[in-house]
């Protein structure tokens, strides 16, 4: 085990804390690098998506994560991140302009909505932001003179410095993760800062951030407008990816496929944010996978231990049948949910922080370690 | 002067339904602190259970309609169990999530096994109306008011008159106090989860008739109760039925007088005028934390 010895503040809040931060990401960043000239069109695709979805998921782990506020109305800020493109890019504006300027028309709105938001906390914030993203759904499809209503909107081929980029090039993948890692690294930057420590002590205890002299009016909209910022952004490359939006894109739905994102991922930390969003994306890949491969696979295994040749093909067309239900895959989205609440509330980075102490520590790991605390009392729950 | 009468009349009769499902958000709520996002669900659920015995088994109304109440108050018992008794007492967030998981699996389970078109169930009340000079109002609106007032007034009862009614409130001030004083928590919060389903399939065999059952039902209305609940105050059991009426008048006047469009926004646009001058809602208590 390796021991840190810190002896000052610059030493506790270095993005890098030892060499091997250093070794790691690099070969991960190596990799991701070379991955579109490797991979197949199909997953390239799927990593743009990844990095999309994670772009958004650090802007939500700035508001959820970090300052506590729960939000279901992601998917109406990515909305208007991609409308802006959309609209903007018809007028001939420069892509690093709308894109900008996406970025900063989502970040007003997320005050706006940030101002209200003051006053609420746990459920009515939910309900507020769901109430938030539904107007943004209707207004979308009714104001037809900007957003063309429910016929959409196409997005044109984005152009960079006279160059096009098309959205299965290498050269847009490069784009998605350029803006994937200068969002991590902003936001990191963000949270070492007073900002940052102030956004934490509010998710941790508002009354005693209060008390110890943080606005937490201030901090709240601002975690707001910069969450819905980031969101923002990887809106107008939503819009690019998919070439044409329109509002029944942006529902409930996919706000909590952000949530999703989150919580899978782990929700103290920026790398569950990834994690997450390589796990949703990953998830309907592999679920194509089950759908042809599983039946055979469990035949196979029946005809092994002796099953004859007609119980296997009934096997093999039963889990055949269940594998290409309709609907399959809500049910798999509603198993996987219930199962992390209740079985890894840490997510998918908590799982790795376990693993990487168990070999630490071993063979002295305890389990209890990474248990959380339970509150039964009532008033304990208005922090 | 008839047409606004009229208006208000089928806005009353949508808001019960709404009613009826913040009731169960409101009951769990006040009970637990956990906030049901699946409530929507269960009623989809109890209406296809009593679709099932109704429609497919050929049961008598009144017995398929109990046979599904006490149906789905077995299965809200055991999705009490399996859900949301492990997390009780962590964060809020958390059970909220597990929630909105049980919705997603009970909505593809439910099409996957009755399909994704719409049911309609007979009534002894589908037809008919009852004519007042030359107002017409329909049976099936008119039982849903009166069940509505019925369920209400016997849980407001229920809650504020019987011991166990006040169990359930003692176990939501404080769990811990409250099972050192004998209650036995567990099985208070497994009983809240039975009656909300029950009161959710209540709901969703009233709702029946006047929108087909489909396996989203529970979705689109689930999230029009939620304003309802908030309004009345996410803890009291008359303000979700006033909260529920009012969504229902308001959406149904905002269809009828504003142009297209009007009618889905505006409840939500209440409610954030409402959240924003009065976050507690209109019959909640306001919390503090004391330092």
């Amino acid at each position: 085990m390796r021991f840190l010895f810190k002896t000052d503040y610059e030493d506790d809040i270095r993005l890098f804390p030892h060499s091997g931060y250093i070794v790691s990401y690099g070969i991960l960043l190596a990799f991701l690098a070379v991955a579109p000239f490797v991979l197949s069109s199909y997953l390239v695709s799927q990593l743009v998506f990844v990095c999309i979805y994670a772009t958004v998921g650090v802007g939500l782990m700035i508001l959820t994560g970090f300052t506590g506020q729960a939000s279901l109305g992601h998917a109406a800020f990515l909305a208007i991140g991609a409308y802006t493109a959309a609209y903007l890019q018809q007028y001939n504006v420069p892509f690093p302009v709308y894109f900008l300027a996406g970025g900063l028309l989502t970040g007003v709105v997320g005050a706006l909505v940030g101002f209200p938001a003051l006053r609420l906390t746990g459920i009515y914030l939910v309900i507020a932001t769901i109430s938030f993203a539904f107007i943004v759904e209707e207004v979308l499809a009714r104001w037809e003179s900007v957003t063309h209503g429910n016929e959409g909107m196409r997005v044109k081929t984005l152009s960079l410095f006279g160059q096009a980029v098309p959205q299965n090039g290498p050269a847009f993948y490069f784009l998605c993760l350029g803006v994937l890692i200068l969002t991590i690294i902003g936001t990191l930057n963000l949270l070492r800062s007073p900002t940052g420590r102030a956004f934490v002590a509010i998710r941790d205890s508002e009354t005693a951030a209060r008390s110890m002299g943080v606005n937490v009016s201030l901090y709240k909209v601002k975690s707001f407008a910069i969450s819905a910022a980031i969101t923002g952004l990887a809106g107008v490359l939503f819009a690019h990816k998919l070439s044409f939006i329109s509002p029944e894109m942006f529902t409930l739905q996919l706000s909590i496929e952000f949530i999703i994102v989150i919580l899978i991922g782990g929700t103290f930390s920026l790398h569950g944010a990834v994690l997450g969003a390589i796990f949703l994306v990953m998830i309907d890949p592999f679920l194509t996978y089950l759908k042809d491969d599983l039946p055979v696979i469990i035949a196979g295994i029946a005809a092994t231990f002796g099953a004859d040749s007609i119980t296997a093909g009934k096997i093999h067309g039963n889990v055949a049948a269940i594998a290409s239900a309709n609907g399959l895959k809500g049910a798999i989205y509603g198993v996987i949910i219930v199962l992390f609440v209740l079985f890894e509330p840490l997510g998918l980075y908590g799982r790795w922080l376990k693993i990487k102490l168990f070999f630490q520590l071993f063979p002295l790991y305890k389990r209890a370690t990474f248990k959380r605390q339970k509150i039964y009392v009532k008033s304990e729950r208005n922090r | 002067m008839l047409d606004f009468v009229q208006q208000l009349v089928s806005g009353i009769a949508l808001g019960c339904v709404y009613g009826l499902i913040a009731l169960g958000f409101v009951l769990i709520y006040k009970a637990t602190e956990v906030v049901n996002f699946a409530q929507g669900d269960l009623m989809m659920l109890g209406g296809f259970f009593a679709f099932t015995f109704i429609g497919m088994l050929g049961l008598n109304y009144w017995l398929g309609f109990a046979g599904a109440v006490i149906a789905m108050a077995a299965f809200g018992m055991l999705a009490e169990r399996v859900v949301v008794r492990p997390i009780l007492g962590y964060p809020q967030f958390s059970i909220i999530m597990a929630t909105i998981g049980l919705g997603y699996f009970l909505r593809s389970v439910v099409g996957m096994i009755w399909g994704t078109d719409d049911f309609k169930i007979e009534t002894p009340f589908s037809d008919g109306v009852l004519r007042i000079g030359s107002l017409v109002l329909a049976y099936d609106k008119l039982s849903v008011i009166a069940a509505t007032i019925i369920l209400c007034a016997l849980l407001y009862l229920f809650f504020n008159r019987t011991t166990l009614g006040t169990a359930m409130r003692a176990s939501s001030e404080n769990m811990l106090a409250a099972y050192y004083m004998g209650i036995p928590v567990k099985r208070v919060v497994s009983i809240v989860w039975a009656i909300a389903a029950a009161v959710a399939t209540a709901a969703g065999v009233l709702l029946a008739p006047i929108t087909f059952i489909h396996s989203n039902v529970g979705l689109v209305l689930g999230l029009k109760a939620f304003p309802a609940a908030v309004l009345g105050g996410f803890g009291s059991i008359p303000g979700a039925v006033v909260g529920g009426v009012l969504i229902g008048v308001i959406e149904s006047m905002a269809g009828f007088y504003l142009p297209q469009g009007w009618k889905d926004v505006a409840p939500y646009i209440v409610l954030l005028v409402v959240l924003l001058l009065k976050p507690e809602g209109l019959f909640g208590i306001h919390m503090r934390k004391k330092v």
